[in-house]
């Protein structure tokens, strides 16, 4: 225990704590400048570099980097620094939106589940059907029957989107579910719950005040692989011709399409695999920095 | 107090039961109910301290718990300032926090990591009084006084402090709507000896100044003894003695207290020398399958042919004393087994 020196001390506030101590992890600063640059590159990058994304140029096609393209082009001469930055735009939006709604959805049913004993059963059969689904065959039938409806609705790019963020959210909730119901009820028989009871604390106020505080580090391990996991099924789902229009650069598009010219042009599968893995380590170190930083046991150590 | 209630006591509880029930298999069949409480009944008067003892799963907690409704009783009642709690439900209930506080056995866990201790006292505040920011302020700075911590310490997290310190903050925020009646559930059991002493003289304080009742758990009887006016003995679920403090210790009227009081030491060499240790034979039988007749009737050392069939009713045994056991007379002396045994 640190001593205290009378009323002498500053009046502190939760938020000028967690902004210290996350700044003193390195990995979360190195990770929020790293994110910092991938997203400036990819918001100002299309209008500095100035090379549509779409033009083909048959004559250099499959060409070495140069200051035209600084990291060359693809086997139709279509320039690789502008896809990736297209694309991330893509990427990033839809990791970032697909993992937001799964991670609302696990922590609601997770926290219900864990909290109220009665929908506990109920809930937790609901997440084992959903982890019992074939998940292809079930993104195959959803985009089929959604697909035409969703783009006449909001048009073709929009529409897709919302397609794909709400599949990839809810098919990827269970995991996070399933830790926030562990967690919670474990911290239900917590006497500062059954403090907050006795104090006549309502329910949601308890949940709201004493457990959803108390569960952020999964919640945080769950938002950074989420999004890394979001990516990566966007991918698979461009690769299977379900995602995005095949001329609408994604960094999982670019991979797969790339991975059949590996061995000619080995840019086409660094690049945007690079994008990914560092895309998702900074995040994967914010989360780390944030949860560290969020919990008072740690901070100021 | 309303005028119609006035000769009744602050808690009056009769007949609480609190079983849990036993499921098992996919449909949560009930195979059966762990009895944690049977059949308790007892008065605490304003400004009275009861101890409550009894070894560890006898469901001393349980009491206490199901008293401010943390449990919901089985049966029974439980009437706080004459009024029927034990059937209240959400608003009422509600409305009723207030008045009833506890504070908790393990200061770490009954302390929210994550929140400031000023924010952990102002929560009954903000939860049932319509106060201000500052004015919350300026109570939680009272009440840290009342505790004896330092004002500053209101912006500091629960880990930073020691277990004494974190017992003061948990009574603090017991205090923070200026309850009548508080359950101590072994708010010392968890505190080193020295610190104990500390904890105890200020709940003392606190009930002098702001005329507090208590229902002290405990399995310290040494401690009971320095708090409480009268004490219960609990076994298994049920009373087994109750009583003034004074003749509970000097002579207790059932085996089992006769038992639990020969096991504490005494300060005084010539006595402890003296001492006369009963020890017990076998194990607490399950709540689940309590014994039939009397509960101690497995290891009581006086037991008899009618203690495994009837089971005792706590009876008056004179000076206000009530006793659960087939040896004592009803409002006598105690039966000539017992009191052979304590002269020799």
């Amino acid at each position: 225990m640190t001593e205290i020196t009378g009323a002498a001390a500053p009046e502190r506030t939760l938020w000028s704590d967690v902004w210290y101590q996350f700044r003193h992890h390195r990995g979360a600063v190195a990770g929020v400048i790293i994110l910092g640059i991938i997203v400036l590159a990819i918001l100002i990058g299309p209008w500095l570099h100035g090379v549509d994304p779409q033009h083909i140029d048959i004559r250099a096609r499959n060409a070495q980097p140069s200051l035209a393209h600084p990291m060359g082009t693809d086997n139709i001469g279509r320039d690789i620094f502008a896809q990736v930055l297209q694309g991330g735009r893509v990427s990033l939006s839809v990791g970032v939106t697909a993992m937001l709604l799964s991670l609302l959805l696990g922590t609601l049913v997770g926290v219900l589940a864990g909290f109220f004993r009665r929908l506990d059963g109920v809930l937790m059969r609901l997440t084992d059907l959903f982890l019992a689904l074939p998940l292809l065959p079930l993104l195959l039938v959803i985009i089929m029957l959604f697909r035409d409806t969703l783009r006449g609705l909001f048009g073709p790019e929009t529409g897709i989107f919302l397609l794909i963020v709400f599949i990839i959210g809810i098919t990827s909730w269970m995991q996070t579910a399933r830790i926030v119901r562990g967690d919670v009820l474990t911290l239900k028989e917590q006497e500062f719950v059954l403090a907050a009871r006795s104090i006549g604390t309502p329910s949601h106020r308890i949940i709201l005040r004493h457990v959803l505080p108390n569960i952020l580090s999964p919640i945080m391990v769950s938002a950074t692989l989420g999004v890394a996991n979001a990516i990566i099924t966007e991918s698979a789902l461009s690769f299977l011709g379900l995602g995005f229009p095949s001329d609408f650069p994604t960094w999982g598009r670019l991979l797969f399409d790339g991975a059949n010219f590996m061995m000619l042009n080995p840019a086409r599968v660094i690049w945007p695999g690079l994008a990914i893995s560092l895309t998702v380590l900074s995040i994967n170190f914010i989360g780390d920095g944030l949860r560290d930083a969020l919990d008072p046991r740690i901070r100021g150590r | 107090m309303t005028p119609e209630t006035a000769g009744e006591p602050l808690l009056r509880v009769e007949g609480l039961k609190v079983h849990f029930p036993v499921t098992r298999g996919l449909l949560r069949r009930r195979v059966g109910a762990v009895r944690a409480v049977d059949d308790v009944s007892f008065d605490i008067a304003a400004g009275e301290t009861l101890g409550l003892v009894g070894e560890s799963g006898c469901g001393k907690s349980s009491t206490g718990r199901a008293i401010l409704r943390l449990y919901a009783p089985t049966a029974g009642s439980v009437r706080l300032e004459g009024r029927e709690i034990s059937r209240l439900d959400g608003r009422e209930l509600r409305a009723l926090r207030p008045r009833m506080q506890m504070i908790f056995q393990d200061p770490q866990a009954s302390l929210n990591p994550r929140m400031t201790v000023g924010s952990i006292i102002a929560e009954p505040l903000r939860e049932h009084t319509g106060m201000g920011r500052e004015e919350i302020r300026a109570r939680v700075q009272e009440l840290l006084d009342a505790v004896g911590l330092a004002r500053a310490y209101a912006s500091r997290y629960p880990h930073e402090f020691s277990g004494g310190q974190r017992q003061r903050i948990g009574i603090a925020r017991a205090l923070a709507l200026n309850p009548k009646f508080i359950v101590c559930d072994e708010p010392i059991a968890a505190l080193d000896v020295s610190i104990q002493a500390q904890v105890v003289n200020l709940l003392e304080d606190l009930q002098e100044q702001f005329g507090l009742t208590y229902l002290f758990i405990s399995h310290d009887l040494s401690m009971v003894r320095h708090l409480a006016r009268r004490v219960a003995v609990m076994y298994l679920g049920r009373i087994m003695e109750l009583g003034p403090r004074d003749p509970l210790y000097a002579r207790p009227l059932h085996p089992y207290s006769a038992a639990l009081l020969s096991a504490v030491p005494s300060p005084d060499p010539e006595l402890e020398a003296r001492r006369e240790r009963i020890v017990l034979r076998g194990d607490v039988p399950s709540p689940r399958h309590p014994p039939e007749g009397c509960v101690f009737s497995t290891r009581c050392p006086k037991v008899f042919d009618r203690c495994r069939r009837e089971i005792p009713a706590l009876r008056a045994a004179g000076q206000g004393r009530r006793v659960a056991c087939h040896l004592v007379e009803p409002e006598g002396e105690p039966g000539p087994d017992i009191q052979q045994r304590r002269s020799g």
